[in-house]
């Protein structure tokens, strides 16, 4: 019953807050307002959505999303130092990254957040799916920033996604 | 213009300060670094803490002197939303184009075929 209501509970949620940032003021119409557009574009968009996922653990995302924002913190510190310290010193690299997880989401996901942190950027998803190419700006040791990546996030997406 | 207390001042000039240095060395180095892969480093980063600090900032100036207001949070949402997938983007183009790169790169593929457009 509830699915039928809610296909998407958090795409409902996300759309309700962002319904209320837009406005910038609470007020009881709006939020009623805001809850009736939240649940009916779900519902009218939800054949459309091609790649379903589902959040499993979604206290999980919270603390991943907390993660992500101070490692972003201190790439932008890292990437910072670096471009002020002279250039011919980076050793830049283009490294496989194997990936454990499956499903376009979570890959999806997680080539994002490997764009947004410390000095890497996702370039390529190799033909077969299974590995990502990354461009390290500065890295000395490549095996142990893949073991990094999968440690910090790929671990804590498995959990979210359970994929 | 409304008066703010002091303490509000200084918080949202250093605020707005600290933005504009981070977006000031992004520029830097998409200037400077050596080749196109590693430029593509620095607009990807240093941005979003450069917009972060000036959103911040007006988040704090607006919630002192008028009332209560979030909705320059959409900026950072819509930016951590697309900053990665133009930079994919664009490194994927790099990649395709097979644009120069510095020598001391280190190409670690095994398979590099399998990440061309070319077919077999």
């Amino acid at each position: 019953m509830l699915n039928k209501v809610l296909p998407a509970p958090f795409l409902s949620l996300f759309l309700l807050a962002f319904w209320l940032l837009l406005q910038n003021t609470i007020s009881a119409g709006l939020v009623i307002l805001g809850v009736i557009l939240a649940i009916l574009i779900p519902l009218y968009t939800n054949r459309g959505r091609d790649f379903p996922a589902t959040i499993h653990r979604p206290l999980k995302v919270v603390e991943y999303f907390v993660l992500l924002l101070i490692d972003i913190l201190i790439s932008n510190l890292n990437i910072a130092a670096i471009i002020l310290m002279p250039s011919r010193k980076i050793k830049p690299a283009l490294i496989e990254y194997p990936l454990d997880i499956v499903g376009e989401v979570p890959i999806t996901v997680l080539a994002s957040t490997i764009s947004l942190t410390p000095g890497t950027i996702t370039a390529e998803i190799r033909r077969d799916g299974r590995a990502l190419l990354i461009h390290a700006l500065n890295v000395h040791d490549p095996d142990k920033l893949i073991q990094s990546i999968k440690q910090r996030y790929e671990m804590r997406l498995k959990e979210i996604f359970k994929c | 213009m409304t008066q703010l207390p002091s303490w509000a001042e200084w918080l949202v000039s250093s605020l707005i300060i600290v933005g504009a240095l981070f977006a000031l060395v992004g520029s830097i180095g998409l200037a400077r670094l050596p080749d196109f892969m590693a430029r593509l480093h620095a607009p990807t980063k240093s941005t979003t803490l450069g917009v972060g600090g000036v959103i911040l900032g007006s988040i704090v100036y607006f919630s002192v002197s008028a009332s209560f207001s979030l909705h320059e949070l959409l900026i950072t949402i819509f930016l951590f939303l697309t900053a990665p997938i133009s930079a994919h983007l664009l490194a994927k183009a790099g990649l395709h184009l097979e644009l120069r790169r510095v020598e001391n790169t280190r190409d670690l593929r095994t398979q590099p075929r399998q990440y061309s457009d070319e077919d077999d």
